[in-house]
């Protein structure tokens, strides 16, 4: 080898990396959840994912404050919720003081004849007054109408009362009862309900709120012995988006520092060269930047996740350097079968692995497609790196410690370990069996279970949910239209039908922007069935005759009337400052093509919290009236797109295998070569998820990923393994498959000691699989025979 | 405001059941001490009565008629018959109104002068004298067959919505509980004695 062909190398190389790196400088990097949409997502999907990334839901902070006492608490929450008041962060921050809940009722009493359903002309009849009057003297004679009487003469018609018994939720929390704010019905733990501007997707400005809330508390509970007895506690998704991006950044970055640490001690143990070891990064680094590079040029994007696990999955470039650098020592050795045999068996070992990930990157995930892309450049980078890269610039003199007399023990090993491989076909078989045993609970289908956020955050945020009543919105209804007033029209063409729903119980209630915010021609309607005072006093004298109430005393009533007529069009604008105004909002929302409304359904109290959203479907659609509302399940949607994903990467990896088959039959051109290959990989990936069956644990799609990953780095040990005379790999080969699984299992093994789960889904996928894949493929790849050289020198 | 009203229809509701089934005490004397004995014996049971309304809204009084229901020792039902039917149960602390179909729930711990009357009426049921008196100062008067015990509102909070109340009975039954509210407005409810 030259020295110019060196320079050349390392300057070709040093150019490449210096373009890679000039590209990602201009790549673009997102946390965006969107990668869960299938790029081509059907109106509910592209809802689904709104609603994830910023409908209002992913924008409630839930907060318990917990510790001290009562007293403490209520103090401490009360002080939050004013220091917080005024932030901008926070488009709501509600206690359940009385203040906001005034504000509220103040703006119903004004407005409500152009809210109340009840205003029609027939309503303000002398019949329909008198009608009206009646029931009020009746509610005025029953318990309940003591909170009645004192707006009697300014609403003789119980307009307001119309209005409440509307709102009626019934599901406020509790509140303490020294100082007004919601507590749990425990009353351990004051709660509050924070609505933050910025939507759930925008974690730092999620963060950022939290931060505002963690910092109103501090200041609240001041310092001294009793303040550090209080906690706080929060909870909802953007809080759930914080806390794993946090959690996965810092679990990633343990594990990375840790599973490093480990690889190269390990490899300095072998090489012990520190140069060496440098250049042995080079084929990972430079496939890494490759992998970003090509996924930047492939999707515009590169998804944090991406980056988290592509890293992970190329950790299969390490064993390229160790099978070179044990190879290239030891020149002296005559084996020139062996080392002619290496670059073959390396590069459809590659081929392979390339083969598993184009299955991840056909997917229609886009988290998926990345990592495959990621994978494949990165491996083909790695792999050229290694292969005309480092030779060159490896020392003339380059020498390894001689690895000789622990291959030789491992060749002996090996042979043993040949005579037992019935004990892989019997472990085969059970595990295939238990696999068929639990074939029907095996994949976990709910996007849950890809949730980063622990068990004990989710019970917690539970609580708080129950406990505040908060929405957990899940059915919804969705209208569009061309504009604000469009969409009340249509939403208010529906309300009858919704309401036939809730009468025959498929549904416990509905809500709608037009509850507060009618549309513009219901307003009018509304007020034009307001009489003029003159005949308003008339009619109201006839409708009184005989009654209690005298007409002379319901003077407020025409001041009230008249002021009603006077007063300007409801506008969202307009009700700004009451949490009103924010039930609005979260229910329309301005789209490209104009704007929508979500009408969130509550499911009948049956205990099964379902709603039977075919029949919903059926009546709403028993229209034709323009644009056909849609009804969504939320949960069925999610559920429904994460199980098409697992069914589809499911296909993709038998595809995978398929092709992987194909190249291997065309490179071996022997099918029980084939066989022999394929056999090790199957046995390992089959006791692995039995293994997880018996576990109890259900497979994730990172399971799926992890299986993808056994078969590519192991088809690596097989394909040493297995030669067409039976014989054994030489020693030193054996010892670099050895260091190489090693590494694998540093990298991986650490994984599954992670609390993420997808992370743990795949170190207990991968590093378990890898030394069985090794193991396997030594007690069937061999026919008991040893190596001839070393038979040899056995002898 | 919710919590201001609340407080005296509550007292009116338990102050009348409070007095239900009361066991008749042949003792010539008559004394406060006697009547919480009374009291405290409290078993339970079904009265009707009729209470009318004086609102100074009104140029006649409200007229609604029904059925009490005492279950001790922590359930009142008011079935109001005429005008409208409706019922109202104070079970435990859960307030619960039934008006035309619709059902509205109330947690006292929600209202808490609310509660503190309830607590107050909880102390008349069970004859506690001690508990009672933190609220109101009671007063004893006429004979034991036909005694009157005002009850006044030392609490500031109770004394903002009541004036006072009086329970009129005759030896071990209320006949009435009247209360004067601190609008001026005012309530009678007469209760027939038990069925037996």
């Amino acid at each position: 080898m030259t020295r110019r062909y060196r320079l050349a190398a390392f300057a070709i190389w040093l150019a490449l990396v210096a373009v890679l790196a000039g590209i990602i400088a201009r790549s673009q990097f997102t946390a965006d959840m969107s990668v869960f949409l299938p790029r081509n997502p059907t109106p509910e999907q592209r809802l689904l994912v709104d609603q994830l990334r910023d409908g209002m839901v992913s924008r409630l902070i839930l907060v318990g404050i917990s510790g001290g006492d009562a007293d403490q608490r209520a103090k401490v929450s009360q002080s939050m919720a004013g220091r917080l008041h005024g932030d901008t962060r926070f488009a709501s921050v509600n206690n359940g003081e009385a203040g906001h809940l005034a504000a509220d009722q103040r703006w119903l009493f004004d407005n409500r004849y152009l809210l109340s359903p009840a205003v029609t002309p027939e309503h303000f009849s002398v019949d329909g007054l008198r009608a009206a009057l009646r029931d009020t003297l009746d509610l005025l004679a029953s318990p309940a109408g003591m909170l009645a009487k004192p707006l009697v003469t300014r609403d003789p018609t119980g307009e307001l009362m119309t209005l409440l018994q509307q709102l009626d939720a019934g599901s406020q929390p509790a509140r303490d009862p020294a100082h007004g704010v919601w507590v749990t019905r425990d009353g351990k733990t004051a709660l509050m309900l924070a609505l933050t501007r910025a939507t759930g997707a925008d974690i730092d400005a999620q963060e950022a709120a939290m931060g505002a809330l963690t910092a109103a508390f501090d200041a609240a509970r001041g310092s001294g012995a009793e303040a550090a007895a209080l906690r706080l506690e929060m909870t909802g998704p953007g809080v759930f988006a914080v806390e794993s991006r946090a959690t996965i950044k810092r679990e990633v970055e343990r594990i990375a520092a840790l599973g490093t640490a480990l690889v190269i001690g390990f490899l300095l143990l072998i090489y012990r060269s520190l140069p060496v070891l440098l250049l042995g990064m080079l084929p990972v680094v430079s496939g890494a930047l490759a992998g970003i590079v090509a996924v930047s040029l492939g999707f515009g994007v590169v998804h944090g996740l991406t980056l988290g696990f592509g890293t992970t999955l190329i950790g299969e470039a390490v064993d390229y350097a160790i099978y070179l650098f044990v190879q290239s020592s030891n020149r002296q050795d005559d084996d020139a079968a062996e080392r002619s045999a290496f670059w073959p068996t390396i590069r459809l070992g590659l081929l392979t692995s390339v083969a598993g990930f184009v299955a991840l990157l056909a997917s229609g995930f886009p988290g998926l497609a990345q990592l495959g892309l990621y994978s494949i450049a990165g491996l083909i980078t790695a792999v050229l790196v290694t292969r005309f890269l480092l030779p060159a610039l490896l020392p003339a003199d380059f020498r390894l410690r001689d690895v000789t007399p622990l291959g030789r023990r491992l060749a002996a090993l090996a042979a043993a370990a040949g005579r037992l491989r019935w004990l892989v076909v019997v472990l085969a078989a059970a595990s295939a069996a238990v696999v068929a045993a639990k074939h029907d609970g095996l994949w976990n289908s709910e996007l849950l279970a890809l949730s980063p956020v622990p068990a004990s955050a989710q019970a917690l945020d539970m609580r708080l949910r129950t406990e505040m009543g908060a929405p957990d919105v899940r059915y919804l209804v969705v209208v569009d239209g061309i504009d604000t007033d469009a969409t009340l029209r249509a939403v208010e063409a529906l309300a009858p039908r919704l309401d036939a729903l809730r009468a025959e119980g498929v549904i416990a209630a509905w809500d709608g922007p037009t509850r507060y915010l009618p549309s513009l021609a219901t307003q009018q309607a509304r007020r034009a069935s307001l009489p003029p005072r003159a005949e308003l006093a008339r009619r109201l004298e006839a409708a009184t005759a005989g009654l209690p109430l005298r007409a002379e005393r319901l003077t407020p009533f025409l001041d009230e009337v008249d002021a009603a007529r006077e007063r300007p069009p409801l506008t969202l604008q307009g009700m700004t400052g009451t949490s009103l105004a924010l039930a609005v909002e979260a229910m329309l929302i301005h789209t490209g093509h104009g704007v929508r409304a979500l009408l969130p359904l509550r499911a009948p109290e049956d205990g099964s919290d379902l709603i039977d959203a075919t029949r919903v479907r059926a009546a709403l659609a028993a229209t034709g009236d323009g644009a056909q509302p849609l009804v969504l399940d939320l949960k069925q949607e999610s559920d429904a797109l994460y199980a098409g994903y697992l069914d589809e990467a499911i296909t993709l990896s038998l595809g995978g295998v398929a092709a992987v088959i194909v190249l291997l039959l065309v490179f071996l051109r022997s099918p029980v070569q084939v066989l022999r290959v394929i056999l090790p990989l199957a046995a390992a990936v089959l006791v692995v998820t039995a293994g997880l069956a018996l576990a109890g644990k259900q497979l994730i799609l990172l399971h799926l990923v992890g299986m993808l990953l056994i078969v590519a780095v192991g088809s690596n040990y097989t394909l040493f393994f297995i030669r067409a005379d039976g014989s054994l790999p030489g020693p030193r080969t054996l010892a670099s498959l050895l260091f190489a699984n090693l590494t694998t299992v540093c990298g991986f093994g650490l994984l599954a000691f992670s609390d993420v789960p997808v992370l743990q889904a795949i170190g207990i996928t991968v590093g378990p699989g890898a030394v069985l894949a090794l193991v396997f493929s030594a007690m069937l790849g061999t026919h008991g025979r040893r190596h001839p050289a070393l038979a040899e020198t056995a002898a | 405001m919710i919590r201001y009203l609340l407080a005296p229809l509550l007292l009116a509701l338990a102050t009348a059941l409070s007095a239900l089934a009361l066991p008749a005490q042949a003792t010539a004397a008559w004394d406060l001490g006697q009547l919480m004995q009374a009291l405290a014996g409290n078993g339970g049971g079904r009265v009707r009565f009729t209470e009318t309304r004086h609102l100074a809204l009104l140029d006649a009084p409200l007229v609604a008629t029904g059925e009490l229901v005492y279950v001790a020792p922590a359930r009142l039902e008011r079935h109001t018959e005429t005008p409208v039917r409706e019922t109202m149960v104070l079970d435990g602390d859960t307030l619960s109104l039934d008006r035309e179909g619709r059902s509205h729930t109330l947690k006292l711990r929600d209202y808490p002068e609310a509660a503190a009357l309830i607590e107050s009426i909880r102390a008349t049921l069970a004859g506690d004298r001690k508990t009672l008196e933190r609220t109101y100062a009671l007063s004893l008067s006429g004979s034991a067959t036909q005694w009157a015990l005002d009850l006044l509102p030392s609490d500031p909070a109770v004394a903002k919505v009541v004036l006072r109340i009086r329970v009129t009975g005759n030896r071990g039954m209320v006949r009435g509980v009247e209360i004067q509210q601190a609008d001026g407005d005012r309530s009678v409810m007469r209760i027939e004695p038990p069925a037996r």
